[in-house]
Formats: structure tokens, sequence, C-alpha cells
């Protein structure tokens, strides 16, 4: 990893800058999309069969996309002109969202060796903007869990420690970027499943306002919660990369019909003064790691230094969200979840004794395709939208969603932006949740009520918890489609912790060594 | 509201079309307990007068124009299939009695 290309800038290097540095080295010719993506793959090799982030590698069409990208900068005039600012710039797609040319399995054997007959609104855009496409991340099945644990295609690990989850859902895409596989990723958001593995990995992970970014090709599991989003190491990175997928999309009748704003600017802005930041009461506290505390105590003492004013926010109905949502969610999932059904794609498998009708076929099926959480929460739902329950459960539910709606609008009549932390804990082991549904459900506690709501949620590195070592998230929360709010006081919050720490918390992250050839040819 | 039983979860995995095996039911009626036991509370967080939100960010009417758009040939669209035949989705007898 120590080879020097022959502009001086050596992969290890290359690796770590920033999408928005890439970019800027690719645009001043310092070095070629085919050395950045080369790069990447090679991290990959070296480090996956540690991590396992990646569920599949797409090497040959990332480096033609990357050559086309060089080439068409090398022979310059309009085209050259025209390419967006993130060409040649690799990426990594959550193994949710279907793409033309590479299996999509959601994590799931049911979907084992599936191949998309079209392309997710988000990939077309990447495509368009002619990223590299460096792979599929793993996740937990269907996108359902808190810590990639719930992968048919077993777990991703954290990159700060080994024998701890990633986050989840999207472990894999937080994972890949903190560990250097890829800059920028594509995750989904349901509950927290981009903001908490960006917490627990020390990255950046935006959940955009429900309908800011098109859900086209991500396969739902909640559809009135369900939104794609950057993963990132820095928080102008996300900003482009949302800047790259947002925008409205005729194909998802839920995308919102308005331009974006300039959510690169917003990163670009500088400054905090005068602005009102509401601390949530309900989002800290009690029940949250000491650690986690310290460094969102440590957070709110920078942003008043800035200039920012503290506010403290109260949002009641809060405690009620995280019940709303494990109704709401298994509801939606288990209609979502019905078209798996042996027919017509996936994996189909035959009752092996007894009339061999569709019917047993679609239980022989469902019941082998599907892993227990995935069962849990198609059962779960199922009883909730069940009559004489539907009331009392998803009617309730709903009814909480406006308690929190409110909760939310008067909040922001006291403060342009919330902020918590994003997570309850850093990263637990791998296996301490793995039997105890609700334990793992508590971890969402502090990210659902932005999904529930629809406003837009932003998670960044907060420092290492004093206890453990290990990374801890801030969360930044706005009012719907005022996503640049994040990006702006994210940005200048981001500026100041890395002046403290004296550079990016990644920088603090133990190496990864090599692997064997062996584990690295299995992949 | 009632607690969540085995026989329930037997009843709901059969409307969901997911075979479980009476270890599973045992397991799955469990865990479902204490899941359901914990969202209970959210039953009496509303009153009767709060509207129900279904929808985070309300777009009423989104329609497209009355145009033949984008259409899979046959072929993609049983490329993924466990089973065609004579370009159509092939699958076991339909009825009890094949």
């Amino acid at each position: 990893m120590t080879e020097q290309n022959p502009t001086g800038i050596s992969a290890e290097t290359l690796i770590r800058l920033s999408a928005a540095q890439l970019a800027e080295k690719l645009a001043a010719g310092e070095v070629t999309a085919v050395q950045a993506t080369q790069a990447y793959l090679d991290r990959i090799a070296a480090v996956d069969g540690q991590v396992n982030a990646f569920l599949h590698v797409n090497a040959e069409e990332a480096l033609a996309v990357a050559a086309e990208v060089d080439a068409i900068r090398a022979a310059g005039g309009a085209e050259a002109e025209a390419l967006h600012y993130l060409a040649g710039v690799p990426i990594a797609v959550k193994d949710l969202i279907v793409t033309i040319g590479q299996p999509t399995t959601a994590g799931s054997k049911i979907l084992e060796g599936w191949h998309s007959p079209y392309d997710a609104t988000v990939v077309e855009r990447l495509r368009a903007a002619k990223m590299p496409i460096l792979g599929k991340t793993n996740l937990d099945e269907f996108a359902m869990g808190s810590s990639t644990e719930h992968s048919a295609y077993g777990p991703t690990r954290n990159p700060w420690d080994l024998d701890r989850i990633p986050g989840g859902s999207g472990g894999g895409s937080a994972a890949a970027v903190a560990a250097f596989e890829a800059p920028l990723a594509l995750g989904t958001d349901t509950g927290g499943s981009i903001r908490q593995p960006g917490a627990v990995t020390g990255t950046v992970g935006v959940k955009p306002t429900y309908g800011s970014v098109s859900r086209y090709g991500a396969i739902a599991m909640a559809s009135s919660l369900d939104q794609i989003g950057p993963v990132t190491r820095t928080v102008l990175d996300s900003a482009l990369l949302h800047q790259v997928i947002g925008g409205h999309d005729p194909r998802d009748s839920t995308s919102l019909p308005e331009p974006l704003a300039d959510l690169v600017a917003a990163a670009k802005t500088g400054n905090v003064e005068g602005l009102r930041i509401g601390i949530i009461k309900e989002l800290h506290g009690e029940g949250y790691q000491a650690g986690v505390e310290n460094r969102f105590n440590d957070a709110l003492e920078l942003l008043k230094e800035a200039g920012a004013e503290i506010v403290e926010v109260s949002c009641p109905n809060f405690q009620y969200a995280l019940g709303a949502y494990y109704l709401i969610m298994p509801s939606e999932a288990s209609s979502n979840l019905a078209k798996f059904d042996g027919v017509r794609y996936g994996l189909r498998v035959l009752p092996e004794d007894g009339p061999m009708t569709i019917e047993r076929v679609m239980g022989a099926t469902r019941a082998a395709g599907f892993g227990d959480e995935v069962k849990r929460r198609i059962i779960l739902g199922t009883y909730a939208l069940s009559a004489g329950y539907y009331d009392a459960y998803y009617g309730s539910a709903q009814k909480v969603r406006t308690l929190v709606q409110r909760d939310f609008e008067a909040a922001f009549a006291q403060a342009d932006v919330l902020i918590s932390p994003t997570a309850p804990t850093t990263a637990f082991p791998l296996g301490e949740k793995l039997d105890d549904p609700l334990a793992m459900y508590l971890n969402d506690v502090a990210t659902i009520p932005a999904n529930l709501a629809g406003v837009p949620g932003l998670s960044l590195p907060g420092g290492l918890a004093d206890e453990d070592g290990l990374p801890v998230g801030i969360q930044l929360l706005a009012p719907a489609r005022e996503d640049a709010r994040l990006y702006r006081v994210g940005a200048v919050l981001e500026s100041l912790l890395e002046a403290k720490w004296g550079g990016p918390l990644l920088a603090q992250a133990p190496a990864l060594g090599a692997v064997s050839l062996e584990t690295q040819e299995a992949k | 509201m009632a607690a969540i039983n085995r026989d329930d979860v037997a009843h709901l995995a059969r409307l969901a079309h997911i075979e479980m095996s009476a270890d599973e039911l045992d397991r799955m009626a469990g865990e479902l307990a204490v899941i359901v036991d914990s969202v209970k509370s959210v039953s009496e967080a509303a009153g009767d007068d709060v509207p129900a939100t279904s929808h985070p960010i309300p777009l009423a009417n989104v329609f497209r124009d009355d145009v033949v758009g984008h259409t899979f040939t046959a072929e993609q669209a049983l490329s993924g299939a466990p089973d065609s035949d004579d370009n159509r989705f092939k699958v076991p007898a339909i009825l009890d009695e094949a």
C-alpha cells in the first residue's frame, strides 16, 4: 500500500482524502480516476476480509467508468468542462438499492443471486455524474436491525474494534467509509439506519427530509419512513452527495416537487452566530452512556463559543415514539414484504411433503428465505393490522405520529436546529443484543422521531467516549425542507472539533492489518 | 389489550404465509409478547381529538400524464423468475386438489 503513483501521491494517502479533496485533485490532473478507483479496490481486497463491508465488488465496471472519466478529461473541451464535480470519485451502494449489472440481495437469502432489471433513480444519478460504483454493501436483512448482525451473509465488523457492531442497518456502508474502502456511500434510513452506523463508526450520515431524495429503486421496508441518504467522512462530502442524488423524481409519488436548496453553499457558510440550537430534554441524560453525554456537552460548549445560542426544548411525546415506530414500521413492512413469495423472482422452496400448492410453496419459501428478525417484524405487523387490534395499535401509532410532529413544531418555534446524541451508547460487542430484540430496538430511541415526522437529521463524529475509546455521534435535526441548516451547523461543529483533535477523528482509528490471500479469494 | 399467545402467532404466521416449526412458534410467541407489552403505552398516548398521520409530508393528487411510459420486455420481467413457461410465470397448482 505504499506504492507511489506517477504523480507522487501514495495509495495510502489517496484513500484518506475526502471526496471533495479527491475531486479537486482529479480536476487538477494530480491523480487519475483509475488510480483512485484502483486504490480503493486494493484497499477492499486488503481489509474487507476482516470488515465484511461489501457483499459484491464491482471492479470491472468501476474501472471502466473511471477510465471513461479520465479519457474525457484528457481530451478536454466541452465534454470535459461539463463533467460533474464528483466525476471519477468512487462510491459504494447499500445493497437495498437496486442496480443493473450487479446482484441486489437486501441482505436476504430470499434474493440471493437476483439481478434487478432496472436502476434506482439514485443509481441513475450516480451514473450520470460518472461516479464509479465500487460495489454493494452489507446490511441487516431488508434493513431490519441496528447492528448488521441480521444480514444473511454474516455481520459487518466495526473498523474501530472488529469485535463490535458497526451499527445498522447500514453497517456495511458506514464501515466501508470508516475503513477507507470507499470515500462515499449511499445508505437508507427508516429509523436511524444511516445515522446510528455513522455515530458508532466515526463517520457522517444524513437522513434527508422525507421526499428530498427519490426512493424509487430502494427495496421498501416502511414506505412512509424510508429515506435514502449520504454516508461520508465529512459534512461537506455529504452535502455534495446529497446534491447529486436529491431533487424531484416523477417516478416517486412522495418526491418533493421543489428543487433542492444549495446544500454545498450551506456547508461552506462557516458560521453559526445567532443561531438558536435546541437541546431536546428527552434525548439525553438518563439511559445515555456517560462518555456519550460528555462528548455531547463538549459539542454544546464549542457551539456556544462560536456564537450560537443554546436553548432547551421539551418534546414530551417522544417517549411514545419508539413504541409507535415499532407498530408503524412492521405494519408497513409486513405489507411491503408480501411480494417475496417465490413466484416472480428470488428463491422458491418446495415443501418437503404434502400437497404441492402455491400457498404451501409460499409458506416454505418465506420460511427458508427470511431470517428471524424479518419474520418477527412481519408477524408483529400482521398483528398490528389485524381486525380488532388495528385501532388500538396501528391507529394509535399514527396518532402518536401527529403528536411527535407537533412536538417538533413547538421545538422549532424556539430553535433553528435541534441537537442530541445520535445513539445512547457507543458500539456494543457483536452478539450482545442478538437474543434480546427489545434491547436492540432501544438503540434507535434518538433517531426514530425524525423518521416519524419526516424531518432531516445529520450525525457527525463528536469524539471518543472516555470509558471505551469508541466514537460518539452528535445528531442535528432541522425542520422539514431545511436540510441546509444541518450542513451549515454540522460543518462548523466539525471544523471546531477537528481543530481540537488536530485532524479528523478517523485518523485516530486503529490500523487494519492485511489479511491472508486465502480470505481475499473467498470473497 | 390482550397479550399475544402461541395460537395468535400460529394464526398470524398462516396469514403471512410463513411456515413455522413448533419451536419457532414458542420462541416467537415469547419474544413478541415482550415487544407487544413494551409498545402498548402507545394506545394511551393520544386522545380521540388527535388526528392520525399516515404520511410525514402530505402531497395530494400526484399523477403522471396518462401516456405509455417505460415497460419491461417479457424477457426482462421474467429474468429473475424461479420458473417460467411461454412468457409467463409458472407456479405449482393453485388449488388443493391438483
